[in-house]
């Protein structure tokens, strides 16, 4: 969510139960002016909270002109202090996903270690070799965010628009969904570069508007139902929970241009999911 | 000169004309024109002066245009809408009324109301960053008084509040006075009775002649014997639970856990959806619906995790038992409370309030394999076989005010994260707990207060990826022996061998016939 308007869409997504505490949000206010500045970002949002075991880790990002690409996420123990996330590449999300178990510890620079036993070469060649992954918990942080980021980083639709031009800008006269509307999945998208908009045969594509409509919507996420959506007090704010990340929270107020997501949760993806729907 | 620069100017009028007359041809699908639309809307630039205007004039003209629809007058009555906001709405506004009673007796209420302090759960809550949002907690702060007013209870607080799919649920927890609260347990259980009769009923008629002609084998499957039910008051039923989904619909009471659902419960792992009477489609069955599933993952966290600084309860003087039957404790009026730093930093300084659940899923273990009398008789042959075997050990939970820091690792993962609500002022801040087991669940403490609320998934953290119990492999249908086994048939050689081999044997045996006949001859 939006650093600007921190003080009171925290408030609106406080139903899933975390917060923060007044000293971390004034501290945040602080803090984010001052990274907003020094990295010459054009906006900076505040997407959420990783909890260790010892600590918790707090995330902002920031985001340049195209408010796609580029995106920069940046770590602090104490809202304060900001450290840049390494970007995250292939290969280090292999390796994390190889070595990194269990909760975050709530040191950055702790080593997860894996080591397994890997055939090498071909047929009669072939040799075991020990094979050490060692990961250490900022690159895990980095990886934990860009795919959460990816499967769960939800915006209306029409919130943005892509100018022909291929920019991704906020789309300065979007009024919010119509309530009616906001009560389906479908008129929320995934905040990502689209993965599924270019299998769909053109028929489909004819419904839609190129400006608008360039992400890949909620409703086709797989499983059907990885997504909770609730009306909540009493119909005046869409809540959008992730189940798949427990913990990412959306919201949204119809007719209203305020909406935003964050995350506040151990950072874990819930692999029980299809046996818990 | 002038004659022309006036004909020019004519001309130049009469195409302006010409022009105007053009752009006020109404349209024929909308009979509105575009000459009336571009006075409005420079009207409409000049009086609100947007910034930026050339980017946003074409929405502003979507936006005219739309406000033309909007604003014709209807003849016809208001029709009475009532959104899902204004229903609640007026729904909560009884929350915000005081009864009309209520004002004789001011002072008595300040007294003797079993009425927790929400105001300052929340306010120590949100220092340590969990919360449901001050006004929402207020709105359950109200809505628990209004249920402390219609409930005859003893004590109630806030406990907390379980994320379904569809809607949420707001519980609280509640104790009974002793005798109080136990008949619509009753009548509950032979409502359900009653349903199990009536079922087989039905399909009776259908397989009445069938089963006649041919009963169906009775099954020689016995269910080990039912772990008996708690009793109100005692172990994992001594509160009583009650939930709500939103502050000011009505609070639903939660019936009693049974040890089966417990067990039960400990091997599925299911979202609720938000609806009491939802089924729980698991493997194991678990027995029961959503309020059912709800209440024994209540019972688990309650148990998991509600915890208190040492010294703040005490066990009660005249018991004399042992340590690991007491199940019951008072507060103690000595306690000082423990300097916050030290609280954050041991867990030996806190305890469990709760009793553990044993795998029994009862927190006082029974010998269920003891018979009643009547069964003795029949059963006779079982039960010597059950008199070999070893009498089973009784089982044993750590006793009541536990300190954490005896609780068992998942998985590496430490049980519990402690931690100070601030670092910049220490002497002020509180000790907050947050348990790793139970994602959600957190305890605080500062001087003389405590507190605990769990806000989460109502799902236990289990360390890895959750592996359903498989199914056992089917049943034989029927059992398998030489009659009902398929052979091949014999091909014409081997049927041929046969016929041969069977020829000498008549042939050998006639000739013994024959030499017994020649022998009996011979006699």
């Amino acid at each position: 969510m939006d650093s600007e308007s921190l003080h009171y869409s925290l408030d609106l997504a406080a139903g899933n139960g975390l917060t923060l505490s007044s000293e971390q949000r004034a501290a945040l206010q602080t803090s984010l002016v001052i990274l907003k500045r020094n990295y010459k970002f054009s906006r900076v949002l505040f997407w959420g909270k990783i909890s260790g075991i010892k600590c918790d880790y707090f995330i902002a990002q920031g985001v340049e002109d195209d408010e796609m690409k580029n995106k920069k996420y940046l770590y602090s123990l104490n809202c304060v202090d900001w450290h840049l996330l390494p970007p995250a590449t292939e290969s280090m999300i292999a390796d994390v996903a190889l070595a990194a178990q269990g909760r975050f510890t709530g040191d950055p620079s702790h080593e997860y270690e894996h080591t397994e036993m890997r055939i090498k070469g071909e047929g009669d060649d072939a040799t075991e070799e020990e094979v050490t992954v060692k990961v250490n918990e900022a690159s895990r942080l980095a990886t934990a965010v860009s795919n959460i980021d990816k499967d769960a980083s939800v915006v209306p639709r029409g919130a943005f628009t892509k100018s022909p031009s291929g920019k991704v800008l906020t789309n300065r006269s979007f009024g919010g969904l119509d309530p009616i509307e906001a009560a389906k999945l479908r008129n929320y998208l995934h905040f990502r570069e689209p993965v599924n908009l270019k299998k769909k045969s053109i028929l489909e594509m004819s419904h839609l508007n190129p400006a608008i409509d360039f992400l890949d919507p909620l409703s086709e996420d797989i499983p059907k139902g990885s997504w909770s959506l609730q009306l909540e007090r009493g119909g005046t704010m869409c809540v959008l929970r992730s189940l798949l990340w427990l913990g990412l929270t959306f919201f949204h107020i119809p007719q209203t241009p305020q909406h935003g997501y964050i995350y506040m949760g151990d950072g874990l993806m819930n692999l029980d999911l299809p046996f818990m729907l | 000169m002038e004659v022309t620069d006036e004909a020019l100017n004519n001309e130049r009028l009469q195409a302006a004309a010409r022009f105007k007359a053009f752009m006020m041809k109404n349209s024929t699908k909308t009979n509105l024109n575009l000459y009336e639309h571009l006075v409005r809307l420079l009207t409409k630039v000049m009086d609100e002066r947007p910034e930026n205007a050339v980017d946003v004039i074409e929405d502003m003209s979507r936006e005219l245009k739309a406000s033309i629809l909007q604003e014709k007058q209807d003849t016809l009555r208001d029709s009475a809408c009532s959104s899902a906001a204004l229903l609640l709405a007026e729904q909560q506004k009884a929350l915000f009324t005081r009864a009309a009673g209520d004002e004789g007796d001011r002072e008595e209420d300040l007294v003797e109301s079993p009425l927790p302090n929400v105001a300052e759960l929340a306010f120590f809550f949100e220092q340590a960053g969990v919360g449901l949002g001050r006004e929402e907690m207020h709105r359950v702060f109200l809505a628990l008084k209004q249920l402390v007013d219609s409930q005859c209870l003893l004590r109630c607080r806030f406990w907390g509040k379980i994320f379904g799919t569809h809607s949420n649920y707001l519980v609280a927890e509640g104790e009974f006075r002793e005798g109080e609260g136990e008949e619509e347990e009753g009548t509950e259980q032979t409502h359900e009775d009653e349903e199990r009769e009536e079922e087989p009923r039905e399909d009776k008629d259908e397989t009445e002649l069938v089963e006649a002609a041919d009963p169906p084998p009775k099954s020689t499957y016995k269910p080990p014997p039912p772990v008996p039910k708690e009793e109100n008051h005692t172990g994992v039923n001594k509160y009583t639970y009650f939930v709500c989904q939103e502050p000011g619909m009505p609070w639903v009471r939660l019936p009693m856990v049974s040890p089966a659902q417990i067990t039960v419960a400990r091997q599925i792992r299911r979202f609720f959806t938000g609806r009491l009477d939802a089924p729980v489609v698991s493997y194991p069955p678990f027995p029961g619906n959503e309020a059912n599933f709800l209440r024994a993952q209540i019972a688990r966290i309650s148990a998991g995790t509600h915890v208190s600084p040492l010294g703040f309860y005490q066990f009660g003087e005249d018991e004399g038992e042992d340590d690991g039957l007491r199940d019951s404790y008072e507060e103690n009026p000595n306690f000082e409370g423990i300097n916050v730093n030290e609280m954050a930093e041991s867990l030996n300084l806190w305890v469990h309030h709760v009793q553990h659940i044993l795998t029994q899923g009862r927190c006082v273990w029974v010998n269920v394999t003891k018979k009643s009398a009547d069964d003795v008789d029949e059963d006779a042959e079982d039960e010597e076989r059950e008199e070999e075997s070893d009498e089973p050990e009784p089982e044993v939970g750590p006793p009541l005010l536990t300190p954490l820091s005896e609780d068992s690792k998942i998985n590496d993962t430490p049980p519990w994260s402690t931690m100070v609500s601030s670092n910049l002022i220490p002497q002020f801040s509180i000790a907050v707990l947050r348990s790793n087991l139970w994602p959600g669940s957190y305890a605080y403490a500062s001087g003389r207060k405590f507190g605990n609320i769990y806000i989460g998934w109502g799902m236990k953290y289990i360390g890895e990826a959750y592996t359903p119990t498989i199914f056992p492999p089917p049943q034989n249908e029927y059992p398998s022996g030489p009659e009902i086994t398929e052979a091949l048939d014999p091909s014409v050689e081997e049927e041929q061998a046969l016929k041969a081999a069977l020829e000498e044997q008549t042939a050998a045996l006639e000739e013994t016939e024959d030499l017994e006949e020649d022998e009996e001859e011979d006699d």
